[in-house]
């Protein structure tokens, strides 16, 4: 079965021949090699997953290539495949070939079409990489592959300063992250005396216990491994502390947002974390911290998405909120429920982006939601494909009925965190309150852009739509839907008809709402069931089936305390957003503070600004200023070059013309000759 | 002795002598119309004498009692002289046509300076050394300021001539004392003398033939009349003056530091050191400015004189087989270079010389530029082209001679060289195209600058083999 292969690396093939192929190649060919490609390694991939679902998946590592030898150093390319693979190899080739479908349609009128799509193509083999990697060299060479194409993405537009600012804002942050995740690496070859994951993991149980000096204390070894790694995690996964660079990132074109700041890249940290789960297993402090500070980013970022008027920026916020619930799970021990929420996650927040996306399509490249409202008529398609991921995000359903795919996940987090009882149960709370700020946020969306009356008038993006006469006319639109319009101009619409999205972008939409309703219900028993769970898993986590049973068992009332939230998060929003539109303003005339702080983001980019970017910057100056240009340039290229250029004017003005002149130079030249050997 | 051999054995400065003669009769007679006749028929009597050197005139050792010396050596330096002087004949013609001063004398005097520049490289004594280089020199006197009635090729000629006299004497005075403090004037006999105690009066006489000998290759400080001459005398004896006298100049230099004053290489090396070190910062500097291509390559010229005598400086077998190599590959680079030169002509084929007229020249004559692109990258010391290698072994003769500082500063030295070369090829290929030079008429130049690009470009690689063993059976002939 060496389909892995083939899985992982059409897309490179694909990303070198459309990159550099690129004009030459032309737009179409580019776009149906990388997409072809993409789904090819799509349709390879869900026969494995479905192998391991049915039990007759077995794991298996497919050598490759000899990378390094050196010493102890082993490092060879292999790909690895077991359930945990399995789950993200669908993960990821199944949202990216959509979203290179989707493209088809969103980037339609870009000029750098080829280049888009390799840097796609490029990612998703990057993200193979990492995901199958049978040792920690082989998952940072993926790791950081993604962080390269999620660069190369997010200044894709690179002729925008904002994009190209957020592009090395995306790379610098993931460096203090990637610094962590090197040092882990360092750490764990000098302690284990390997980088190969299975050995690493079969010896972890012997190291615990053990003592590690580290500047100049002793530490205990798993812990200071684990914490080494897991900031790795953070700085990819954008938790606290190291968030502030996914927000900026949306300045990517949106399928970019939903394939990499949503469903695959950003969920690396989690991958990692329950891939190395029998490490963190040994070190109960590593696990506390993961739990916090997924606890609290999930916490923080939610409360940031309330007040965020972005769309995209909003889902972003989200993003990070809904992978602060995957950490707290990995950290209270339930890898089996990170996993599993990072699989429903990855549909439902593609599914949200891609609406997103098709919503500011439609508004031509409007991204503010304060100039959206009453679109649910105009762009029907996109709004139902909105709904089913609201409902999916927001945990929607009937205990033992049915529900929509996060309500499975989301609910086993918070059971789980619940059951593991300490640290866990404030997690629980942390996540309850979350639900409830989740559930706020993302109806205010769904209101705020498909409820309401229109007002897109005041919208510049609009505006300059309506004067650049009919610019997008040559998009496949329902003109029907709004034929009513056409003669009498509602107030707020300034005139503009908004238009539903072509095929290839609403078909992704579909497939993905599918997924964001049924993935819960169709693979919960497997994912987070304590018997099913084991066999599924079959020793490729930790799967801790103690605490599976537990979570099933917790009292009623814990088991409700989400559904109830997230109905009163609807309450509110409804209440603020569609019966009373003057609620928010008197919020916030109310609690001017606390909506500024939030509004903000709490000030983490102020604070950064001040503390690191200013001085690296003035140190930054000094040394160019003083250090490069008064220093080393001064006396050494250009103070060699100018000296160069003074002897030249010297020798020529010696180069008089005078007969007399080049006699005597020849006199005294011989004189010398003469005077230094006589006198040596 | 029988004189018979001696004559064999100088059979092409017999050749060249007697042809010479005999050409200035039909010049005479004939007058300026016959020029183009006489031209090709130089050519032939240089092409005799170069075949001549297969015989006893290539390897059959002293003649005229040790006068005159018919060695490998002696018949390397003499073909790359021949090669030299007949491609400064055959591009004359067109250039003195345009001037209206195409006279017969030109390839006469240059056949001239070509017996003057064979006795130099044959030299077995001092008196035979003067007399071939006063014939080389008086001959180019004349050619200096052969359009006599040009302001600029007139002074030239001049300055040429009295700075020339002047070293003449230098070289004079040298030759009386090594004969007056030894007792005799041949190479064998100096040697001897030199190898018990060094005397005043030998040193000064070393220093002093030394400095004489300077002044004909150009190097600092005996330097100052390169510029001058090189930019005012016409484009093809400039061509004639930066390639066989320099090879002639240079080749003379190396016999009689090793042959005669070999014992008192300790006394004479770093004297060349300095001249060499001197040449190559000087070369490269003053370069740098220049708005004259003829001015520019005579200073490109002092500056390569002192990476060849980087070679000298070595003293060894070695060093004197990378003096060979080095000059061989000097005499493709100049050659070519100014062939490109005589290319650069307006839209009435007046000649032009100043850079700037080379800006785009990569669009208006794309094989112009690049062949003139691979002289500069060559004579830059770029590799791959063959300029690279001939630097190397000079460099490599240095550090096998333990001169490892000399060659680190010769090689940081030609850094700077690199620039002026490189700004050259900027110009061409950069800046904004000037008004595009006449189209090419001579198949016979632009055939020459081809052969000279392929020989300096990579393909040039080929000859190494040849050339290393050729200059080394050369260089041991002194040893």
């Amino acid at each position: 079965m060496n389909a892995i292969l083939f899985i992982v690396f059409l897309p490179l093939v694909a990303a070198i021949i459309a990159g550099f192929g690129n004009r030459v190649l032309g737009n179409t060919v580019a776009k149906s090699l990388t997409t072809g490609a993409l789904f090819v390694s799509c349709l390879l991939s869900w026969p494995i997953f479905l192998s391991f679902m049915g039990g007759t998946g077995h794991a298996e590592v497919v050598p490759v290539l000899d990378f390094i030898k050196s010493g102890n150093l082993d490092v060879s390319w292999a790909l690895r495949v077991d359930t945990l693979t399995a789950v993200m190899l669908v993960v990821i080739t199944t949202v990216s070939a959509l979203v290179h479908l989707y493209s088809w349609g969103y980037m339609d009128e870009d000029p750098d079409q080829p280049r888009f799509f390799a840097y796609l193509c490029l990612f998703t083999f990057a993200m193979l990489m990492l995901v199958t990697a049978d040792n920690l060299v082989q998952m940072f060479f993926g790791w950081e592959g993604v962080g390269l194409a999620s660069y190369l993405l997010i200044g894709f537009w690179f002729k925008k300063p904002s994009a190209n600012a957020a592009a090395i804002k995306a790379f610098v942050v993931n460096r203090v992250g990637d610094l962590g995740f090197m040092m882990g690496i360092f750490g764990t070859f000098l302690v284990f005396g390997t980088i190969s994951i299975p050995e690493i993991l079969a010896a972890a149980p012997g190291m615990a216990g053990s003592t590690i000096g580290f500047l100049g204390y002793r530490f205990d070894t798993m812990t200071v491994l684990c914490l080494l790694l897991f900031v790795g995690a953070m700085g990819k996964s954008a938790q606290l502390g190291l968030h502030t660079w996914l927000p900026d990132a949306m300045e990517g074109p949106t399928p970019v947002s939903a394939l990499i700041h949503a469903a695959t890249m950003v969920t690396a940290g989690v991958f990692m974390v329950c891939r190395l789960s029998p490490m963190f297993e040994m070190s109960p402090t590593a696990l506390g911290f993961v739990t916090f500070i997924g606890a609290a980013t999930c916490f923080f970022a939610a409360t940031v998405g309330t007040t965020q008027t972005d769309i995209k920026r909003v889902i972003a916020y989200s993003t990070c909120s809904q992978l602060g619930y995957m950490f707290f799970a990995a950290g209270v021990g339930a890898y089996g429920a990170a996993m599993f929420h990072l699989f429903t996650h990855a549909f439902f927040k593609a599914l949200l982006f891609l609406g997103a996306g098709s919503v500011i399509h439609a508004m031509h490249h409007e991204q503010d939601m304060r100039f959206y409202g009453g679109l649910r008529k105009e762009i029907p398609l996109t709004f139902w494909a909105m709904l089913a991921g609201t409902l999916a995000i927001t945990g929607v359903g009937i205990i033992n009925v049915f529900g929509f795919a996060g309500f499975y996940s989301k609910d086993g987090i918070l059971e789980a965190a619940f059951a593991a009882g300490g640290g866990g149960k404030v997690a629980f709370y942390i996540g309850i309150f979350a639900a409830l700020l989740t559930s706020f946020y993302s109806w205010r969306l769904m209101f705020l852009t498909f409820w309401g009356k229109p007002r897109w008038a005041a919208s510049e993006h609009i505006q300059h739509a309506l004067h650049d006469a009919h610019g997008h006319d040559d998009h496949a639109h329902d003109d029907h839907a709004h034929d009513d319009h056409h003669h009498a101009p509602a107030t707020g619409t300034g005139g503009y008809h908004p238009h539903e999205s072509p095929l290839t972008m609403l078909i992704p939409l579909g497939v993905l709402s599918m997924g964001a309703i049924f993935a819960g219900f169709l693979f919960h028993h497997s994912f987070i069931d304590a018997e099913h769970g084991a066999a599924f898993w079959n020793g490729s986590i930790a799967f801790n089936t103690h605490l599976m049973h537990a979570m099933h068992e917790v009292p009623l009332w814990v088991k409700l305390a989400p559904g109830i939230v997230m109905l009163t998060g609807l309450f509110i929003a409804w209440r603020a957003y569609i019966v009373n539109t003057d609620i928010p303003e008197k919020f916030v005339a109310q609690f001017g503070v606390l909506y500024d702080f939030l509004l903000n983001k709490w000030y983490f980019d102020q604070l950064y600004n001040l503390i690191f970017v200013k001085p690296a910057f003035a140190i930054g100056r000094f040394f160019w200023k003083r250090g490069d240009q008064g220093t080393i340039d001064r006396f050494g290229p250009n103070g060699l070059a100018a000296l160069v250029v003074k002897g030249g004017q010297y020798s020529a003005r010696l180069q008089s013309g005078y007969l007399a002149s080049y006699a005597f130079v020849m006199l005294i030249g011989l004189a010398a000759a003469a005077t230094w050997a006589m006198t040596r | 002795m029988n004189y018979v051999a001696s004559l064999m054995m100088s059979l092409p400065e017999v050749i060249l002598g007697l042809g010479a003669l005999a050409l200035l009769m039909v010049a005479a007679f004939a007058g300026d119309t016959s020029t183009r006749l006489v031209s090709w028929l130089s050519v032939a009597l240089l092409a005799a004498a170069g075949v001549s050197l297969l015989g006893p005139a290539g390897s059959g050792g002293e003649a005229f009692y040790g006068l005159y010396r018919a060695d490998a050596f002696a018949a390397f330096a003499k073909l790359l002289i021949y090669i030299a002087a007949a491609v400064s004949i055959l591009i004359a013609p067109r250039f003195f046509e345009k001037r209206e001063a195409l006279r017969a004398e030109y390839p006469i005097l240059i056949v001239l300076a070509a017996v003057g520049m064979g006795m130099m490289v044959s030299a077995g004594d001092l008196l035979t050394l003067y007399v071939g280089l006063e014939l080389n020199s008086l001959s180019s006197y004349v050619l200096a300021s052969f359009m006599r009635r040009d302001q600029r090729s007139a002074e030239a000629g001049l300055k040429y001539f009295v700075l020339g006299a002047l070293a003449s004497g230098i070289l004079l005075y040298g030759i009386s004392l090594l004969y007056g403090f030894t007792g005799t004037t041949l190479f064998d006999g100096v040697a001897v003398a030199m190898k018990d105690d060094l005397s005043t009066g030998e040193l000064f006489g070393l220093v002093f033939v030394l400095a004489g000998l300077a002044f004909k290759i150009s190097a600092v400080p005996f330097h100052m009349w390169t510029p001058d001459v090189y930019e005012g005398a016409p484009t093809p004896v400039t061509t004639f003056f930066a390639s066989a006298p320099k090879v002639a100049a240079m080749c003379l230099t190396v016999r009689i530091a090793v042959e005669a004053m070999g014992p008192a290489t300790d006394a004479w090396r770093q004297i060349v050191i300095f001249a060499a070190l001197a040449s190559i910062v000087l070369g490269a500097v003053a370069a740098i400015g220049q708005t004259n291509i003829k001015r520019l390559l005579a200073y490109s010229s002092i500056n390569n004189v002192g990476f060849a005598l980087v070679g000298l400086a070595a003293g060894t077998a070695e060093g004197v087989s990378a003096v060979l190599t080095y000059m061989a590959v000097y005499v493709a680079m100049t050659l070519g270079s100014f062939l490109c030169v005589l290319q650069m002509r307006d839209d009435e084929g007046n000649h032009l010389e100043t850079i700037q007229s080379l800006s785009g020249l990569s669009r208006t004559r794309p094989a112009l530029a690049a062949a003139l692109a691979i002289f500069m990258f060559s004579l830059a010391g770029i590799p791959p082209l063959l300029g690279f290698w001939a630097k190397f072994l000079v460099f490599d003769a240095a550090v096998g001679a333990g001169l490892w500082p000399l060659a680190a500063i010769g090689i940081a030295a030609s850094v700077i060289g690199a620039f002026y070369y490189l700004k050259i090829i900027k110009t061409m290929y950069f800046d904004e195209p000037a008004p595009a030079y006449r189209a090419s008429d001579s198949y016979i130049e632009s055939g020459l600058i081809a052969l000279c690009a392929l020989i300096v470009s990579p393909l040039g690689y080929f000859l190494i083999p040849v050339l290393g063993l050729v200059t080394m059976n050369a260089a041991i002939a002194l040893f």
